[in-house]
């Protein structure tokens, strides 16, 4: 035993296997998951969609690196988390959004949202959506302006159908203008990465395949929109959008795949997430139909960000052995 | 009889590297034993044994050495002939301090087991039985090592209906239980069948992995003409399958009650080397001196499944099997997800020791650990539906009352949560330091209340 | 232009004025009776909740000093005479508690106590202690991972660069908490005149205990026999101090092993 020259054998707790996830892993799936949608983003809005992305990795990077230095942290971020946060911000934006304005939303979403709660894992919102509704109420305008570059304004098509409602004319005609199948292969306006559902929905498929994410969220989403759309359209069909449109349009894929699913902001139970699942989607349909902005999935998911602690305290499993559910 | 699948479903699993393909194609060998053995007295669960020999006595292969202690404790018996070398202290291979007696052995195997065979046991009266087994030193030897005379004797107004017999072994790495079903079945069925005996005939259920199909062949050949209720049950290849909770709600679909014993669901589990250490006992008069072990890693040159005298410290087992072929990183006894890391290769094995597993230092993973990200894999893993993530970071942040609520002490430690966190984070010693903590605190606050009731 | 103001001021104005109205009239009708010396005793306690009294907090240790009779002299951070201020408030005799302060029985640090793994874990004593002794030979003695210094209320105790607990007499307050989170049992509590201690647990046989550490008591006997068994007794395999007389230093120059010390005693380099 006192053996100097014996080998030092290693003493650790069991388990002494893992199954090789770590979360770098899981940040660079998310990555790969974005890809699609980022190649929809090149291909509808050109150079604009590079130069936010780069801009906003690079100064969501920069501003984890040195806010974890000045708080006195291991500097590491080869964890990737503000990679993905600096994509999804980006995908948040619209593209002709300056770029001091996508750095400020970067520092704001790393250094306020994410480092001075506690770095990664103690954040209560979601960093990216944050930083969105952050530039949204800073630069309402820029926010909110979508095509310059052919000099002619037009609005997003929830926009659009906003703007007619609330002139208190039927989007008749909406159907016409915005052809389903062509909203959802993304020919329409919006932010960076939300144009085309069909990219998002691939990259959906790949986190769920990956056990990145699970379906509880964003089927429970999906199907909460799509259900409470098709009640309102039972309802009314003139001035409401049918729930097919609801799908097709805006943010919600994006939110519902990647956002929503943010781990550190979602509840973890099973049926946690669920209930979770159904609040977005009842309130993004709130916002979006009754709201004064014409999405609602942004704030949407941050207020159940907020809720979310409340739904894993009084939402728990059976624990084995234990006649009922009792929230602790 | 006739073979089954698993009835119920269980709630969360995992399926794991299983990596069992270094020995589930080698047959048993019979290790020679070695010149010195190291006894435990503790290699069971509950209150140490204590010696019954002196140093410088002679012993006989299977003499009684040491006696139990106390309401649950187990004999401890010679593994070889020889003479009394010492008696020292050390760390057993569950890592706790006990007490060793050393033999050292004359290669005679002069036989000294004082225990009377029963080979008529089927017309003995099942109760007289159980003093035998006791005296055979028969603990659970799938790992647990819970004395097996008092698992067979239930608590007044508890009726055993089944008796399941694990054959799951469901760790990684081990094949000891597999090969032991595969080349011993008969034994393993003349057990069960004297377990049957003394629980006054209670179904049995035989659970065994679907990946290990000879096993389940090899048992239904060695039950084929049996009589009663007899079934084997295949179960899916998942972790913790051979849990005990896990094994009853999966081949009888009851739950065992937060703190509660099998016996209150009516069944009893039993492990099929303790099933082949019944027969044993019993029939042949001998007591438990050896076991199967798997010796495997990556680090161990020629991996085995050997039969090993009790005692035997992990080096002599090492050597056995060709030594190391690395340096050295770490040595685990038992499996992977619930083994016990050891201080060193001179730790003797126990009766309990299905396993040695010798990892390289290049594989074995440093503790480097990052926050709980709550990605909830943990929630979807735990076999036991806790909450994992919350626990532990009630633990980390000292709020003890909240561990106690999320029923922290439920936990079984099976390493899920740790298997598949992707932060890295030690769970399982978490989990375990949240138990410990809460149990501490729950008996000091005992005292405490004991004093003031002294001082009104 | 007048309403505009005068609206919302009045609005307000009232609600503040009703709610105030019921806030009198709860604490009117909803008050309970508390002993005024309550206050008093807290005032004199010396507030840093500690728990060592056994109580939640200075606050729930006067209520039972005053209401249920408990004995005024169990705060240990309290000065003898803030016991005796507190027992002569409340007209009983006050029995002078001895100042007392807590003491890491075991001197094995890194350089002198053997590792003899490499324990890679929870840097904290409870799991340490549970996995076969968290890398530490000796499995009487300090782990060294602060579980000690994380509790203790005054910042009192240090582990320092060799992995042992060292607890600076000076400055603790004897609260007892220490003692309670030490999963080996290595802190007691002992009088501070009391200057000479054997820092040791280890019950092994001396040939184990020499191999475990440098310093550690291997049952020599010698100290016993050098103070006629005044002061100090063997139990087992150990030597230990009585703390009822007091002990001559020259036992330091006795003990083969320097086992035994005078205080201050601080780690050695």
């Amino acid at each position: 035993m006192a053996d100097p020259t014996a080998p030092l054998w290693m003493l650790s707790s069991s388990p002494h296997a893992h199954e090789g996830s770590s979360v770098r892993r899981i940040m660079i799936d998310v990555l790969i998951a974005l890809l699609p949608a980022f190649a929809v983003a090149v291909a509808v809005f050109g150079l604009d969609a590079i130069r936010l992305v780069t801009v906003c990795v690079a100064s969501c990077l920069l501003a984890e690196f040195g806010a974890r230095k000045l708080m006195g942290r291991n500097a590491g971020i080869d964890d990737f988390s503000a990679a993905v946060t600096g994509v999804l911000l980006a995908f948040n934006l619209p593209p002709a959004l300056p770029t001091w304005m996508a750095v400020l939303g970067s520092v704001f979403a790393i250094v306020v949202v994410k480092q001075l709660f506690g770095g990664i894992g103690y954040n209560i919102f979601n960093p990216a959506l944050c930083a969105r509704v952050f530039l949204l109420i800073s630069f309402p305008v820029a926010m909110t302006t979508w095509a310059p570059w052919d000099a002619v304004t037009t609005a997003t098509p929830l926009g659009a159908w906003k703007t007619a409602w609330a002139a208190g004319a039927a989007p008749a005609h909406f159907a016409a203008t915005y052809p389903l199948g062509s909203l959802f292969l993304g020919n329409q306006l919006g932010s960076l990465g939300e144009v085309s559902e069909l990219a998002l929905l691939l990259g959906g498929l790949y986190l769920l395949a990956r056990r990145v994410i699970y379906w509880e969220i964003p089927v429970f989403y999906l199907a909460t929109v799509a259900g409470f759309a098709a009640i309102l359209y039972a309802i009314d069909p003139v001035t409401n959008l049918s729930p097919l449109y609801h799908l097709a349009t805006g943010g919600l894929f994006l939110g519902a795949f990647f956002m929503a699913t943010d781990m550190v902001t979602s509840p973890v139970t099973r049926v946690g997430q669920m209930v979770y699942g159904v609040g977005l989607g009842l309130l993004t349909l709130v916002i979006r139909r009754w709201g004064g902005y014409p999405e609602g999935v942004s704030f949407a998911i941050l207020i159940l960000n907020a809720f979310s602690p409340l739904i894993d305290k009084f939402i728990q499993p059976r624990t084995f052995g234990h006649a009922k559910k009792k929230p602790a | 009889m006739k073979t089954i699948k698993a009835p119920f479903k269980l709630p969360n699993t995992l399926h794991l590297h299983y990596h069992k393909e270094a020995t589930a194609a080698l047959a048993l060998e019979v290790m020679p034993a070695p010149a010195v053995v190291q006894i435990p007295m503790s290699q069971h669960l509950g209150a140490p044994s204590r010696p019954i020999v002196a140093r410088g006595d002679s012993v006989g292969l299977g003499q009684p050495i040491a006696e139990p202690v106390g309401a649950v404790s187990a004999w401890a018996h010679a593994s070889v002939s020889g003479v009394v070398k010492s008696i020292g202290e050390g760390l057993s291979t569950s890592g706790r301090p006990t007490t060793f007696i050393e033999l050292e052995n004359d290669g005679l195997d002069r036989p000294g087991s004082t225990l009377q065979p029963r080979p008529d046991w089927a017309s003995a009266d099942g109760k007289s039985l159980i003093p035998l087994i006791a005296a055979a030193g028969i603990v659970g030897m799938g790992g647990a090592g819970f004395p097996t005379h008092i698992k067979i004797s239930p608590p007044a107004g508890r009726i055993i209906d089944t008796l399941i017999v694990n054959g799951a072994e469901c760790e990684p790495f081990l094949t000891a239980d597999q090969r032991l079903m595969m080349e011993k079945a008969d034994l393993i069925w003349n057990g069960i069948q004297i377990l049957r005996h003394i629980l006054g005939g209670p179904r049995i259920r035989v659970a065994i992995e679907d990946d290990k199909p000879e096993a389940i062949r090899a048992m239904e050949k060695a039950m084929a003409r049996a009589d009663g209720d007899v079934e084997i049950v295949s179960l899916p290849a998942a972790y913790p399958m051979g849990a005990e909770k896990q094994l009853i709600l999966s081949v009888l679909g009851r739950e065992i009650p937060s703190g509660g014993l099998p016996a209150d669901v009516g069944a009893l589990v039993e492990n099929v080397a303790t099933c082949a250490a019944v027969y044993e006992a019993i029939v042949l008069g001998q007591p438990v001196t050896q076991r199967v072990v798997t010796v495997t890693g990556p680090l161990i040159r020629r991996p085995a499944n050997i039969l090993a005298r009790i005692g035997t410290t992990l080096a002599d087992l090492i050597a056995f099997c060709g030594g190391l072929t690395g340096q050295s990183g770490k040595l685990i006894c038992g499996g992977p997800m619930m083994g016990v890391a050891q201080i060193g290769a001179d730790v003797p094995m126990g009766k309990t020791t299905s396993g040695l597993l010798a990892l390289p230092r290049e594989s074995v993973r440093l503790f480097d650990s990052m926050p709980c990200i709550s990605c909830n894999r943990c929630v979807r893993a735990c076999p036991m539906s806790l909450l994992p993530c919350t626990i532990t970071s009630a633990v980390e942040a000292d709020q003890l009352e909240t561990v106690e609520a999320l029923h922290t002490l439920d936990c079984i430690e099976c390493g899920c949560c740790s298997y598949v966190c992707p932060s890295r984070r030690p769970m399982v010693q978490l989990m375990r330091q949240g138990k410990a903590r809460v149990q501490l605190a729950r008996r000091q606050k005992q005292e405490q209340e004991k004093a003031k009731g002294k001082q009104g | 232009m007048l309403n505009t103001l005068l609206v919302p001021v009045l609005v307000i104005g009232l609600a503040g004025f009703l709610c105030g109205l019921l806030l009198a009239i709860a604490a009117r009708f909803l008050h309970v009776f508390e002993d005024p010396r309550i206050e008093k005793v807290t005032s004199l306690l010396p507030g840093a909740n500690c728990g060592g009294c056994g109580y939640a907090g200075c606050a729930d240790y006067a209520r039972a000093i005053v209401e249920k009779g408990a004995p005024p002299n169990l705060c240990r951070p309290c000065s003898a005479a803030g016991a005796r201020d507190i027992a002569a408030l409340l007209g009983v005799e006050a029995k002078a508690a001895e100042k007392m302060v807590a003491l890491v029985l075991c001197n094995g640090g890194d350089v002198r106590s053997r590792r003899s793994f490499l324990y890679n874990g929870l840097a904290e004593c409870v799991s340490a202690d549970m996995l076969s002794g968290g890398g530490k030979t000796c499995r009487y003695g300090c782990l060294g991972y602060g579980n000690c210094a994380r509790v203790c209320p005054v910042g009192a105790i240090q582990t320092g660069a060799h992995n042992l607990a060292v607890v600076d007499p000076g400055r603790c307050i004897s609260c007892g908490l220490c003692v309670k989170a030490c999963p080996r049992n290595l802190i007691r509590l002992v009088p501070a005149s009391h200057s000479v201690h054997i820092l040791c647990r280890n019950r092994d046989r001396g040939v184990m205990t020499r191999k475990a550490c440098d310093v550690g008591c291997i049952a020599c006997q010698k100290c016993v026999k050098a103070a006629t068994g005044q002061g100090l007794h063997m139990e087992g395999n150990l030597a230990v101090v009585d703390y009822t007389l007091p002990l001559s230093p020259e036992l330091v120059g006795v003990c083969p092993q320097k086992t035994i010390h005078q205080r201050p005693a601080g780690p050695l380099p």
